[in-house]
C-alpha cells in the first residue's frame, strides 16, 4: 500500500518535472543544432559554443545580468529584511498603509512601471543606465523580499527582542543576534525569489533604461532575426553550472551529515 | 523601546516614497489630467469602451482559469514535498525554481517548437499513430504557457504553509478514526489557506497583466488586457498615455479590491495576511 | 553576523565602482550610442570602425518601430543613431527629433542609389541616408500552394484555411487588406477602413495565427502554406544553407508596400560629427555590401551591389525590377489618424 502511494506521488511530481523541463530540454537540444533556426535540425554541431565564446555583446549582457541580479537582490534583502522587522513592529495603521503601498509594484503591470520608472527618472535627472537598472530591480525585489520575512517574523516571538535588550543588547545588536537568526529561512527565500526575479525581467529593465542591455533585452532585440543557438548554448551552460552546483552542496551536505553521524557513532562508542 | 525598532524602516519608507509612490502619481496624474485640469473623461472614456472592458472580462476569466489549474496542480506537488524528508525537499524546491532562472522570452519560444504542426508533441501523436493537432495559436496554449510560467509562485507558498503543518493534528484524527480523505479535508486544508491564497495572489494577479504570452502562443488571436495597455502605451504613442494610464488605473482598483477580498477570506480562516512562501 | 558586515560593505564598495564606471569612459574617446533592430550590421564592421576611428560604439537593439519612438521622443535620450523606418522619420521630423545632416561629412552618400533619394517621407534627405530597403510580399511553401500567387486574393482563399500567417501589426495588415481592395494604404477614409476591416474579419478563420518574427521559423519549419513577410526575411527563409527550399517568394502583380530602413541622428546627439562619420562609413561600397550580405536585405547602395555580384542583382527578390517599384507605395504618417486605423485593428482581433 505505501509502495503503491510513494510510486503514484513519484510519478506525479516526475511528470510535473517533466513539464518544466520540456522547453528548457528542446532549448539545450538545439543548442546543438547546425542550423541557425530553431524549426528544422541540421545536424549536430558544437559552433555555437565556440561563437558564443567569441561574441562580446552576449558575454557583456550576461555580466550585466548576473550583476544587476545579484547586487539588486542582495540590496532589497538587505533594506528589505530591516523594513520587514521595522514594519512588524508599527502601529496598526501606518502599518496597514505602508504594506498595501509595497504591493504596489507587485500588482502593476510590468509595462507601466516601467513607464513610470523612465519618466521619473527624466525628471530626476539620473543618467547613468547601470544605476537606473539597478534602482528599479532593487524597488520590484524590496516588497518581495518584505512579504518573505514578514511571516516568519509573525511565527518568531517577540519575547526573545524584549529579552535580549534587558540582557543589555543595543537594539542593533538585538537584530543582529536574535531576530535575524530566527527569520533565516524568509531572508534566504526572499532572497532566491528577487534573484529570480531580476533575472527574468525584460519589462521594466527595458523601459527603465537606455543604452544598457542584460540578456533578456538582447534576446527581445535579436528575435526579429530569429534567436540565435548562440544563446541556447548560453542556456545550456548556465543550467549546467546549476544543476552542478547543486548536485555539488547536495553531496556536501550527505558528507556533513554522515560525518555528524560517524562522529555521534565514535562518542557512543567511547561512552 | 519597542518604538525604536520601527527606524530600521525608515531607510525603505524613503525609498518607497521616492521610488515607488512618486512614479505611481505620476501614472494617475496621467490618467486624470486634462489640459485644463483634472478629468474622469479618460476614466469614463476607457470603462464606456465595449472592446476594452470585453477584452478586461475575458483576461480575468483566462487567468482565473490559469490560477484554477495552478492550484490543482500544484497543490499536490507542495503536499508532497512537505511530506519528504527536509533534505530532499530542498533539492526538488530549487528544482521547481531553477527553470524560472531561464530567460522567460526563451522559454516561451520553446514551446512554440514543442507544439508547432511540425513540433514535437505533434511528432510524438504521429508516432502513436494519431492525427496530427493544431495546438500552437489556440486558447489552449495560451492556457499551458500561462500556466507553465505560474505554476512555480503556486507550489512555493502553500509548501512553506504545509512544511510547518503541525503533524499531531494529522495523526490525532487519524487515531481517531478519520479516514486519510476527510482527515485532509478537514485538518490539512484549512490550515493550508494563507497559502493557497497567498499563491492565488501571486499568480491570478501577473496572470491577468501578461503580455507575451498571448502574443507567442495565442498568435494574436486573444487579445488580453496586458496587451491591451502596450498597445495604447506603445503603439499609439504619447498621446494615448492618458487612456493608457487609465486602464492601468482600472486595473489597479480591481486589483486592490480583490485583495481586501481575499484578506478578508483569510482572517475569516484565522490567520493573518501577507505571508508569499 | 560579522559576514553580514562584509557583505554589506562589499554591496557598498560595488555600488560606488558601478556609478564610477558609467562616468570612467568619457574623458576624451567618443562614445557613440547606436540604438539598431537585432542583428541589423555586421557586429565585424562595428569593431573595424573603431579600430579605424577609435570611436566607440555601445550598440543595443530593440524590435519595434513604435518603441524606438518611445525611446526617441524622452527628453534625455542618449541615442546618437538610429535605424527608424520610413513613416517614423516623417513624424520624427514633424516633431523636429532629428538632427539635420551635413552632407558634406558623408562624401559616400554619393554611392546611394538615386533612386532611393529624395522620397515624399524626407525630402532632400536632409534627416536621413538609406540603410536597407525592401517589399512586402508572400511567401509560399510550393509543396503546399498549387494555385498561381500573384494577387492578395490568394490569401482569402478558402483552400488554405488554418494555413496563413499574417503579421500581427496594425500598418502592415490593414495595409495589405485595402492593397487588395484596391485603395491607398495611407488612406485616410474612414468607409476604405471599414471596408478593409470587413474583409480581415471575414479572412480571420482561414489565418493561423497573427505573427511577429516567429512567421520565419513556422514557415521554415513548415507549419504553413502562405505567410505575407518582408523581402528581406524571405531571403532569409529561403536561404539554401539554414533555410527552407521549398520555399518562395512573389509579389502581388498589383503592387504592394515599398519600405525603407533610414539611418538618422537624434537632435539631442551631442557627437553629430562622429555619428556622421559612422553613417559615411556605412555607406563606403566594401561596408555596405559585407553588411547587405551578412544581413541579407537589400541595400540601397548601388556601388556596394556591384561589389556583391550577379546573385543578388538578378536575384528577383533581392533587386526587383525598378518598373515594378513605380506601382508600390510607401507608408506616410497618419498623425493621430492612426487611431482609426487601432480601433479597426482591435476589432478585427478581439472579434
Amino acid at each position: 500500500m505505501k509502495k503503491l502511494r510513494n510510486f503514484f506521488r513519484g510519478t506525479y511530481l516526475g511528470l510535473m518535472l517533466v513539464f518544466l523541463y520540456a522547453p528548457i530540454l528542446v532549448l539545450m537540444v538545439f543548442s546543438f543544432n547546425g542550423s541557425k533556426s530553431m524549426a528544422r535540425w541540421a545536424g549536430f554541431s558544437f559552433k555555437w559554443y565556440e561563437a558564443l565564446m567569441h561574441d562580446s555583446t552576449i558575454m557583456n549582457a550576461l555580466i550585466v545580468t548576473l550583476s544587476v541580479a545579484v547586487i539588486s537582490a542582495l540590496a532589497a534583502t538587505f533594506i528589505g529584511t530591516f523594513a520587514a522587522i521595522g514594519i512588524y513592529s508599527m502601529k496598526k495603521r501606518p502599518r496597514a498603509i505602508v504594506e498595501n503601498i509595497s504591493r504596489l509594484p507587485m500588482v502593476n503591470p510590468d509595462l507601466v512601471t516601467g513607464i513610470s520608472f523612465m519618466m521619473l527618472f527624466a525628471a530626476m535627472g539620473i543618467k547613468g543606465s547601470y544605476t537606473r537598472m539597478l534602482i528599479a530591480h532593487i524597488t520590484f525585489n524590496i516588497p518581495y523580499v518584505i512579504f518573505s520575512v514578514m511571516p516568519k517574523l509573525r511565527q518568531s516571538s517577540n519575547l526573545l527582542y524584549e529579552a535580549a535588550m534587558d540582557l543589555g543588547c543595543t537594539p542593533m545588536m538585538a537584530i543582529r543576534k536574535v531576530v535575524i537568526p530566527d527569520i533565516m529561512p524568509g531572508i534566504v527565500s526572499g532572497f532566491v525569489l528577487a534573484f529570480t526575479l531580476s533575472l527574468d525581467d525584460f519589462v521594466v529593465s527595458w523601459f527603465a533604461t537606455d543604452g544598457i542591455q542584460n540578456l533578456s533585452i538582447y534576446i527581445y532585440g535579436i528575435a526579429r532575426r530569429g534567436i540565435s543557438p548562440k544563446i541556447n548554448a548560453l542556456c545550456t551552460i548556465m543550467f549546467i553550472v546549476v544543476v552542478a552546483l547543486l548536485v555539488f552542496i547536495n553531496l556536501k551536505s550527505i558528507n556533513e551529515e554522515h560525518a555528524a553521524e560517524t562522529q555521534r557513532k565514535k562518542l557512543r562508542a567511547t561512552r | 523601546m519597542k518604538l525604536k525598532r520601527q527606524v530600521f524602516s525608515y531607510p525603505y519608507i524613503v525609498w518607497m516614497l521616492i521610488f515607488i509612490l512618486v512614479p505611481m502619481l505620476l501614472i494617475v496624474l496621467f490618467a486624470f489630467r486634462s489640459d485644463s485640469g483634472l478629468t474622469l473623461d479618460n476614466i469614463a472614456s476607457a470603462l464606456s469602451n465595449e472592446i476594452y472592458m470585453e477584452v478586461l472580462g475575458r483576461s480575468i476569466w483566462i487567468a482565473l482559469k490559469a490560477t484554477v489549474i495552478c492550484l490543482i496542480l500544484g497543490y499536490p506537488i507542495a503536499y508532497i514535498l512537505s511530506t519528504m524528508n527536509k533534505r530532499r525537499a530542498a533539492i526538488l524546491y530549487v528544482l521547481f525554481i531553477v527553470p524560472m532562472w531561464m530567460n522567460f522570452l526563451l522559454r516561451t519560444y520553446a514551446w512554440q517548437v514543442l507544439l508547432d504542426n511540425n513540433g514535437v508533441l505533434n511528432t510524438l501523436l504521429g508516432l502513436l499513430g494519431l492525427p496530427s493537432q493544431q495546438i500552437l495559436y489556440t486558447e489552449g496554449a495560451v492556457m499551458l504557457g500561462t500556466v507553465y510560467n505560474f505554476l512555480p509562485f503556486m507550489v512555493l507558498p502553500i509548501y512553506s504553509v504545509l512544511v510547518k503543518l503541525d503533524r499531531s493534528l494529522v495523526e490525532a484524527a487519524a487515531d481517531l478514526g478519520a479516514n486519510p480523505i476527510t482527515c485532509f479535508i478537514k485538518v490539512v486544508l484549512p490550515q493550508s489557506v494563507p497559502g493557497i491564497i497567498s499563491g492565488i495572489t501571486m499568480v491570478f494577479i501577473p496572470a491577468i497583466t501578461t503580455f507575451a504570452i498571448s502574443r507567442l502562443l495565442g498568435g494574436g488571436k486573444f487579445l488580453l488586457y496586458g496587451d491591451l495597455i502596450e498597445n495604447q502605451f506603445i503603439t499609439l504613442g504619447q498621446s494615448a498615455w492618458p487612456i493608457g494610464s487609465a486602464l492601468s488605473f482600472i486595473l489597479l482598483v480591481l486589483v486592490l479590491l480583490s485583495m481586501a477580498v481575499m484578506r478578508r477570506a483569510e482572517r475569516d480562516s484565522g490567520e493573518e495576511g501577507g505571508m508569499i512562501w | 553576523m560579522q559576514q553580514m558586515k562584509k557583505t554589506a560593505f562589499l554591496l557598498i564598495i560595488v555600488m560606488v565602482i558601478s556609478l564610477f564606471a558609467g562616468c570612467a569612459q568619457g574623458a576624451d574617446t567618443v562614445t557613440l550610442n547606436v540604438l539598431n533592430w537585432g542583428d541589423y550590421i555586421d557586429e565585424e564592421l562595428i569593431t573595424r570602425f573603431e579600430d579605424e576611428t577609435g570611436i566607440k560604439i555601445n550598440y543595443t537593439t530593440l524590435a519595434n518601430n513604435e518603441e524606438m519612438l518611445v525611446k526617441l521622443q524622452q527628453e534625455d535620450c542618449i541615442y546618437d543613431i538610429c535605424f527608424p523606418s520610413d513613416y517614423i522619420i516623417e513624424k520624427l521630423i514633424g516633431m523636429d527629433l532629428l538632427h539635420e545632416i551635413n552632407k558634406d561629412n558623408i562624401p559616400n552618400l554619393k554611392n546611394i542609389d538615386p533612386r532611393f533619394l529624395d522620397l515624399d517621407f524626407d525630402p532632400d534627405n536632409k534627416y536621413s541616408v538609406p540603410y536597407m530597403w525592401g517589399t512586402v510580399g508572400i511567401l509560399y511553401n510550393t509543396t503546399m500552394v498549387d494555385d498561381p500567387v500573384n494577387s492578395w486574393d490568394i490569401l482569402w482563399n478558402e483552400k488554405y484555411a488554418g494555413q496563413i500567417l499574417m503579421y500581427n501589426s496594425i500598418r502592415d495588415t490593414i495595409g495589405i487588406a485595402l492593397m487588395k481592395l484596391g485603395y491607398s494604404i495611407n488612406t485616410r477614409n474612414e468607409a476604405d477602413i471599414a471596408a478593409a476591416e470587413q474583409a480581415l474579419i471575414a479572412q480571420k478563420p482561414l489565418v493561423q495565427a497573427y505573427l511577429g518574427d516567429e512567421i520565419k521559423d513556422r514557415m521554415i519549419g513548415g507549419g504553413a502554406a502562405l505567410a505575407v513577410v518582408y523581402s528581406g526575411d524571405a531571403m532569409w527563409c529561403m536561404d539554401p544553407e539554414d533555410g527552407n527550399p521549398d520555399l518562395a517568394y512573389a509579389c502581388p502583380d498589383s503592387g504592394t508596400n515599398l519600405w525603407f530602413d533610414n539611418i538618422i541622428i537624434p537632435k539631442s546627439s551631442k557627437h553629430t560629427a562622429e555619428a556622421e562619420k559612422f553613417i559615411d562609413f556605412l555607406c563606403e561600397p566594401d561596408v555596405a555590401a559585407q553588411n547587405a550580405e551578412y544581413i541579407g536585405y537589400s541595400t540601397p547602395n548601388s556601388a556596394a551591389l556591384e561589389l556583391m555580384g550577379d546573385d543578388y542583382i538578378n536575384n528577383p527578390t533581392y533587386n526587383p525590377d525598378p518598373a515594378y517599384l513605380e506601382k508600390c507605395e510607401i507608408f506616410h504618417d497618419l498623425g493621430d489618424f492612426i487611431n482609426v486605423y487601432n480601433d479597426a485593428w482591435m476589432r478585427i482581433i478581439s472579434e
